[in-house]
């Protein structure tokens, strides 16, 4: 029932395509500039925010650093306290242990947690060719699924819609896998949030099967945590008798003290609140009290890839809180569904990469979807440098050409500036060749620039893509190294 | 004080007048700055673009033309932050200890011009003045990647007859980004269109930045758009004195296009 972002073009099309989409931008960003002056204030509030960004990324890097033991803790505490674990080397075979534990207890349905992991690995498409639905509980991951559409965003998947646009979604598709909308359905959040209550109920209470992921997994108690602001996570964590939990192999942290700085940090980055609503935590099975069998999927797929790279490991400090998506002036344009991926914005970037690496064309396009401006490591609550990861994963994607029989026109621009850069005399007569440019482009000019300077014509090109909509300065008839040899620096007076 | 001026390539070959202008001021100020011949780029198109292996010549040669000055001063936060935070990255990845050895030398000696003014120097009023209604932006690299903070904020207050208003979501990108703005060409366009339309909500004259990259995409915008808004680099705003708003209807005169002609 969701889409697929299998056979998306690369980066700057789809960017391309989503800038033309005015409902999107304006949506966009109202919804950015909201969460991002919410958040302001309330990391403001927090006086030693500095040493407390030092703390989580310390904690998730210790975690990272010594992963193998804590990952055979974490399966000893676990098994302890009468969990099943297992272990899923990719996404194939996480999703057939999901489909294996609920085709044993006869289910064809499962309600659902938000779950980054489980969207990642393409479950709920999984399940359902196993003949099993999964419904999404979160209020924006059901608008996602409602709609046939895809998520946009780590946090607010379906931040991309407007209200207005969620009560059509509602009352046209609701009715079709359940409880339908009330007719007089309006568009005030409130009423739209009672309809998906009374639409979801019935599923809570009629499941037997719940899927979730987990925000953080500690390994010497067995517990994983799940934070969310709705409380329909608490519905499927306790109500089903099953309960499959998908869990990244970096979500480990060693110890229980260990949550104290991720549970500060996550809310005032994610949503912008002092203190998150609903944290569950659970360590196994409780006689009498809660699901009665649970299964804890401990997901590689591509962590251990990143894991191995010493510059991009970092990004598996990500707690997905989606504060540098809400930042970025990329991604706060052209939206999340342009970077292909369920994990958009500068931290897809960097982690569709790692994760997959970069041999096919729309994941190489990610790296390069960035100016660079650092605003995302700004605002990181792990302190991920992503524009350093960025601009090492652009290597990474360059070195993977480096033995291509025809090099890209850009490799070769690239060699020639960097030859021209090796040696002053040449880059010297660089100038001099586009001093005498300039003179022509001058005298053929029909614009002269504010100031005074005449603007080059229309260039051909892969310079078009500057010209299209930019004046560029025609070069100056002489460069200041020719200026600085011809006045002595000025000091012969006659300098301008 | 051995004091070298690190043009960078872009004002080299773009914009000779911002680097006039920065002789012009440190002159005035008592520095006696050199321009070492041997010096061609920082490296950053390369770095940023991901051909680091090709960098490492281009860096190569930055650290041999700067070798032996106690200051290196650059009209540019972006570079200046090329080379304190990237250099020792292509140093590495070149494998040569004694280039890892070189960039150690010049990458804390690199000054963006408005901290060696305000760090090195010790003055904020370099006796400056430039009497138009001014909006300055913050470029993302000497704001995020260097931490030049209010520096370049405090030169211009003290510029004498200026009109400073503030420019509205000042630290967000105007888009630029390097070879980001051919690579995602309409992504930078849609940005640096909202970086102008705030630039022209200020009813300011002149834009002020410490990078002309940035201003050659934002300034190319306003420009196609007739929007009656220059820009300027803050070293020329810095270097305007009387005498030269005298000289022309602009303080720091730019090639006419009659000139050229």
């Amino acid at each position: 029932m969701n889409g697929t972002f299998v056979g998306m073009p690369a980066f700057p099309t789809a960017a391309r395509e989503a800038l033309a989409d005015t409902q999107l931008r304006r949506n966009l960003a109202h919804a950015t500039r909201t969460i991002r002056d919410k958040r302001a204030a309330v990391v403001a509030e927090v006086e030693d925010w500095e040493d407390l960004r030092l703390a989580g990324a310390g904690v998730k890097e210790a975690a990272l650093r010594d992963l193998a033991t804590h990952l055979e803790t974490l399966e000893a505490s676990l098994t302890r306290a009468g969990a099943t674990v297992h272990w899923a080397r990719d996404a194939e075979e996480a999703c057939a242990i999901v489909a294996a534990v609920t085709k044993a207890h006869g289910a064809d349905e499962v309600v659902k947690v938000k779950s980054m992991a489980t969207a990642e690995i393409g479950l709920n498409e999984a399940l359902e060719a196993e003949g099993i639905a999964a419904w999404e509980t979160d209020l924006a991951e059901l608008i996602v699924q409602l709609g046939e559409d895809l998520p946009s965003h780590i946090l607010v998947p379906a931040i991309h819609r407007n209200r207005a646009e969620v009560r059509e979604i509602f009352l046209r598709r609701m009715g079709a896998v359940g409880r339908p909308a009330p007719a007089d359905l309006t568009d005030e959040p409130a009423v739209l949030a009672g309809a998906a209550r009374e639409h979801l109920r019935e599923k809570f209470l009629r499941a037997k099967v719940a899927v979730s992921g987990a925000n953080f997994v500690v390994a010497d108690t067995g517990t994983l945590v799940v934070v969310e602001s709705e409380g329909n996570g608490r519905m499927c964590l306790t109500l089903p008798e099953v309960l499959v939990s998908v869990v990244g192999i970096e979500k480990v942290v060693a110890t229980w003290s260990d949550l104290d700085p991720m549970l500060r940090l996550l809310p005032r980055s994610s949503t912008g609140e002092r203190m998150n609503p609903y944290t569950s935590t659970w360590s196994g099975v409780t006689a009498g009290d809660g699901p009665q069998e649970v299964h804890v999927v401990l997901l590689d797929n591509g962590r251990t890839r990143a894991l191995a790279d010493d510059v991009g490991r970092q990004a598996l400090r990500c707690i997905r809180c989606s504060a540098c998506l809400n930042v970025c002036p990329v991604y706060e344009r052209v939206g999340g569904h342009a970077y292909g991926s369920v994990y958009p914005g500068p931290i897809g970037a960097i982690l569709n990469p790692l994760l997959n690496g970069v041999s096919d064309e729309q994941t190489a396009s990610l790296p390069y979807a960035s100016s660079l401006c650092g605003a995302c490591f700004e605002v990181c609550p792990v302190r991920i440098d992503i524009p350093s990861v960025l601009v090492d994963q652009r290597a990474a994607v360059v070195d993977s050409h480096r033995d291509d029989r025809v090099p890209k026109a850009e490799a070769v621009a690239m060699k020639a500036a960097a030859w021209t850069f090796s040696d002053s005399r040449r880059l010297a007569w660089a100038e001099k060749a586009s001093g005498l440019a300039g003179r022509v482009m001058g005298r053929f000019s029909r614009r002269t620039m504010p100031g005074g300077r005449a603007a080059a014509g229309r260039l051909p090109g892969p310079a078009a893509g500057w010209t299209g909509a930019r004046d560029l300065p025609a070069p100056p008839a002489e460069s200041f190294r020719e200026w600085w040899d011809r006045t002595d620096g000025g000091r012969d007076g006659s300098a301008r | 004080m051995r004091v070298a001026l690190q043009i960078t390539c872009v004002n080299d070959a773009m914009f000779p007048d911002t680097g006039k202008a920065v002789v012009r001021l440190l002159r005035r100020l008592g520095v006696d700055v050199d321009f070492p011949q041997a010096q061609t780029c920082c490296g950053q198109p390369m770095v940023n673009t991901g051909y680091l292996d090709e960098a490492v010549p281009v860096v190569r040669t930055f650290v041999d033309a700067f070798a032996g000055y106690d200051a290196i001063v650059t009209p540019s936060g972006s570079c200046a932050g090329s080379a304190r935070h990237q250099h020792s990255i292509v140093a590495e990845r070149s494998g040569d200890p004694a280039l890892v050895a070189a960039v150690a030398e010049t990458a804390p000696r690199t000054y963006e011009l408005s901290e060696f003014l305000v760090d090195v120097l010790g003055v904020t009023d370099v006796g400056a003045y430039f009497p138009h209604r001014v909006t300055y932006h913050p470029t993302c690299h000497s704001l995020r990647m260097l931490g030049v903070g209010d520096r370049p904020r405090q030169l211009l207050e003290a510029v004498r007859g200026i009109q400073l208003v503030d420019l509205p979501n000042a630290t967000e990108c105007c888009g630029f980004g390097g070879t980001f703005a051919l690579k995602n060409a309409d992504t930078s366009i849609a940005m640096g269109a909202d970086k102008a339309r705030h630039v022209r909500d200020t009813g300011a004259e002149v834009l002020v930045a410490g990078d002309n990259s940035c201003l050659m995409h934002v300034g190319g915008l306003l420009s196609r758009e007739r929007a009656g808004v220059r820009v300027m680099h803050l070293a020329e705003v810095l270097a305007a004195t009387e005498d030269s708003e005298g000289e022309s209807s602009g303080p720091a005169v730019g090639e006419r296009a009659g000139d050229l002609a």
